[in-house]
């Protein structure tokens, strides 16, 4: 009994040893590499970014580790991309987090998708017989530039409200990454120009808002349903429609299996193209502009070699 | 502010109909104007007191609740609609309101679930036989957030033993000091496999140490309160937790109030690379036993779990490796009995849906320690998506005091509702 109570007592004594770290420039944590590139651009260096999920990593599958928990722990502000992509791992890390700043609803708790555009918002009932379909409409947002834009104006907002002091660094930084990512679009729109209406098939439904901003037309998915992995008789329907429609191009993200992508694209003539849908998913596509120059460079150059129309 | 326009504007419009306006009628016609600016003047006023009146009232329930005290607010108060979004069938105004209080109640109600889980057995087990077929549980929840301050868990398990709360409990995850603090029903923070729910585990069955030695397949599960806290360090993630339960469970017995159940547990993470991390603890429960009014039962467990999950291929392979070992010392009138238990399971995902797994457990029993079962599993499970689950566990016991048990157990899982995160 006695050793006992020594043991309680020592468990308490141990919980009550509280050390307050020490805090100098705003510390954000963001739950992608993409989210992370685009605070980095807004805070520069009156901001330390840590990013949680990887850019190789499927965001919608990531561990809820408790090394997570100590990074947020400290965070002082918490992006999440939002649109329920992060629902099967971000909400126990938050609550175990112990850090109030960044509960959901908090000061330092953004999620930019409130003020991105948003597409293939379901209309209707929604089952899951329809596989793992998110009700908030496709939380890949970040893929069309003009979302990051939006996605730095909501950044740049939240950390001159936290940091006003440094509120016009932020403003003007912000302005800059605007004004680079739109020159940037016009000349990734030039060069996907030529290809505009292009018929691609992609493996899940990452892509709808990059095809949506540069004319790209997603005909069909590896995918049979959202999460639910390729199946036969899928897979022949895709075949077939790639002859039919002559589509070249299968865009596959860089931790699906490429087996059934590439035997597709054997039957069919075509393509199979790895493209990183986020910063970080190739070394090459170290942030969110070199993203954009790296999948359009690999995808102008597929279209040329197979000469797909 | 209408009605009094309405008594103007007759006698307004009836003036001119008058023919040829002589001096007088001029003279009464401003005179009515002048008349009308004042009553206009009055109510502007009235009106603007109204307004500032209504600015300083407590919030509109239509208005998301305040921050935790000390939290400054974002200056934007107002539904931002996103910018392109309307068009696409975003926001676009008010949310639909259907009635005041029933919009309100479908708005805040909380993530509903159901998880069934239907267990199948064959062969022959004579001491502890499962039924051939049965739907085992199903099980409810409801989780919410309370307020700017709390959240709320509730598990109901319907079981053909009757309706039970199986965990309904408040998390304060924002309490000064960095402590997360969580009162209620709730299992206890013994070990891996206790704060597991059944449709957690790796297994359809739980292992010979939780029948024998934490009181049951249930396990550790009381009303009481939980504390804990990060130990901050530069080496790992350290937590240490201490809890205080009723003391009547199925390994506790509580003969008057202060007979409580104390749990402590210091658990230890660290990643090692990217893709693999360790995860050890150490646990302690103590309480008063059903021997006698002054016998205690102490039970002592250290785990170990090893994760293996290259990210690159997250959804198609990893490995896990757990153990947990359990010493008890139950106290008892005619001689104490200390008795050990343990077991080794190791989980493998050879494909994006398929599992495969396999299992030792030994454990002596709790009351008489020369009495040690033992049992083998095997096991593969198949996910057709992540919403439900087939599995099948080949498993041979012997039993220390009866013939040995070759059995097949098969378990369906499947869950409908609002999609669980899963717990590390």
């Amino acid at each position: 009994m006695k050793r006992t109570s020594t043991i309680v007592a020592l468990l308490f004594a141990a919980l009550a040893l509280a050390a307050v770290p020490a805090r100098a420039a705003l510390n954000v944590v963001a739950a992608t590499q993409d989210l992370a590139s685009i605070a980095q651009e807004v805070g520069g260096d009156k901001i330390k970014v840590t990013a949680l999920a990887k850019g190789y990593q499927d965001p919608h599958f990531v561990e809820a580790k408790p090394s997570f928990v100590l990074t947020l722990n400290k965070a002082d502000l918490l992006i999440v991309v939002g649109r329920d992509l992060e629902i099967g791992w971000l909400p126990p890390l938050i609550t175990q987090s112990r850090n109030a700043r960044i509960q959901p609803g908090a000061a330092g708790y953004l999620d930019p998708s409130t003020s991105a555009k948003i597409l293939e918002l379901p209309t209707g009932q929604l089952t899951r017989a329809m596989g793992d379909v998110h009700p908030l409409g496709n939380p890949h947002y970040w893929l069309d530039p003009e979302n990051g834009k939006r996605v730095a104006q909501a950044i740049a907002e939240k950390l001159s409200a936290m940091d006003a002091a440094n509120a016009p660094y932020y403003r003007q930084r912000e302005q800059d990454f605007e004004a680079r990512v739109t020159a940037a679009i016009q000349r990734w729109k030039s060069q996907m120009a030529p290809y505009k209406g292009l018929k691609v098939i992609t493996y899940h439904r990452s892509w709808a808002n990059f095809a949506d901003a540069f004319g790209l037309d997603v005909v069909g998915y590896v995918e049979p349903k959202p999460g639910i992995p390729p199946t036969p008789q899928h897979t022949l329907d895709v075949i077939n429609a790639m002859k039919a429609q002559h589509i070249k191009i299968i865009i596959v993200e860089p931790y699906f299996d490429s087996k059934t992508p590439n035997s597709i694209a054997s039957n069919t003539g075509g393509k199979v193209l790895v493209l990183p849908p986020s910063v970080g998913g190739v070394p090459e596509a170290s942030d969110y502009f070199k993203l954009f120059d790296y999948t359009i460079g690999l995808l102008t150059s597929a279209i040329k070699d197979t000469g797909a129309k | 502010m209408s009605a009094a326009l309405g008594i103007g504007a007759p006698a307004f419009a009836q003036t001119p109909t008058s023919a040829a306006p002589q001096p007088q009628d001029l003279a009464a016609l401003r005179a009515t104007i002048d008349q009308l600016r004042q009553q206009l003047d009055t109510l502007q006023q009235k009106v603007t007191a109204l307004e500032s009146a209504a600015g300083q009232a407590p919030a509109a329930p239509g208005q998301p609740p305040a921050q935790a005290a000390g939290q400054p607010q974002p200056p934007a108060a107002t539904v931002e609609v996103p910018q392109g979004a309307a068009g696409a069938g975003g926001p676009g105004g008010a949310l639909p309101v259907y009635g005041n209080t029933s919009a309100l109640s479908k708005i805040f109600n909380p993530d509903i679930a159901v998880i069934g889980n239907f267990v199948g057995a064959a062969g022959t087990n004579a001491v502890a036989p499962l039924p051939a077929l049965r739907l085992n549980e199903a099980e409810v929840s409801y989780q919410a957030v309370v307020d700017p301050y709390a959240r709320a868990d509730f598990f109901l398990s319907a079981s053909p033993e009757g309706l039970e709360i199986e965990e309904g409990f408040l998390t304060l995850p924002t309490l000064p000091g960095g402590l997360l603090m969580k009162v209620g029903k709730m299992k206890a923070q013994f070990g891996k496999v206790n704060t597991l729910h059944s449709h957690n585990t790796p297994w359809v069955d739980t292992p010979l140490p939780m029948a024998n030695l934490l009181g049951g397949d249930e396990g550790l599960n009381d009303s009481g309160l939980s504390v804990s806290k990060l130990i901050m360090n530069p080496a790992l993630f350290l937590e240490a937790t201490g809890e205080v339960y009723n003391g009547d469970n199925a390994l506790f017995k509580s003969y008057k109030r202060s007979d409580l159940t104390y749990v402590g547990r210091l658990r230890g993470y660290r990643d090692l690379t990217e893709g693999t991390n360790l995860d050890l603890g150490t646990s302690v429960a103590y309480g008063h036993n059903d021997a006698s009014p002054d016998s205690t039962t102490r039970v002592i467990g250290v785990d170990a779990t090893f994760r293996y999950r290259p990210l690159r291929r997250a959804i198609y392979r990893r490995f896990i490796g757990r153990t947990e070992l359990f010493w008890s010392r139950r106290g008892d009138p005619v001689a104490d009995v200390s008795a050990f238990g343990a077991y080794v399971s190791g989980e493998y995902q050879f494909a994006q849906r398929w599992f495969s797994g396999a299992r030792v457990d030994w454990s002596d029993r709790a009351t008489d320690a020369s009495l040690q079962d033992r049992s083998g599993s095997l096991l593969l499970t198949y996910w057709p998506s992540e919403f439900s689950q087939v599995r099948g566990q080949y498993r041979r016991t012997l039993y220390a005091d009866g013939p040995v048990a070759n059995e097949f157990l098969f378990q369906f899982l499947f869950s409908i509702g609002a999609h669980g995160a899963h717990v590390f």
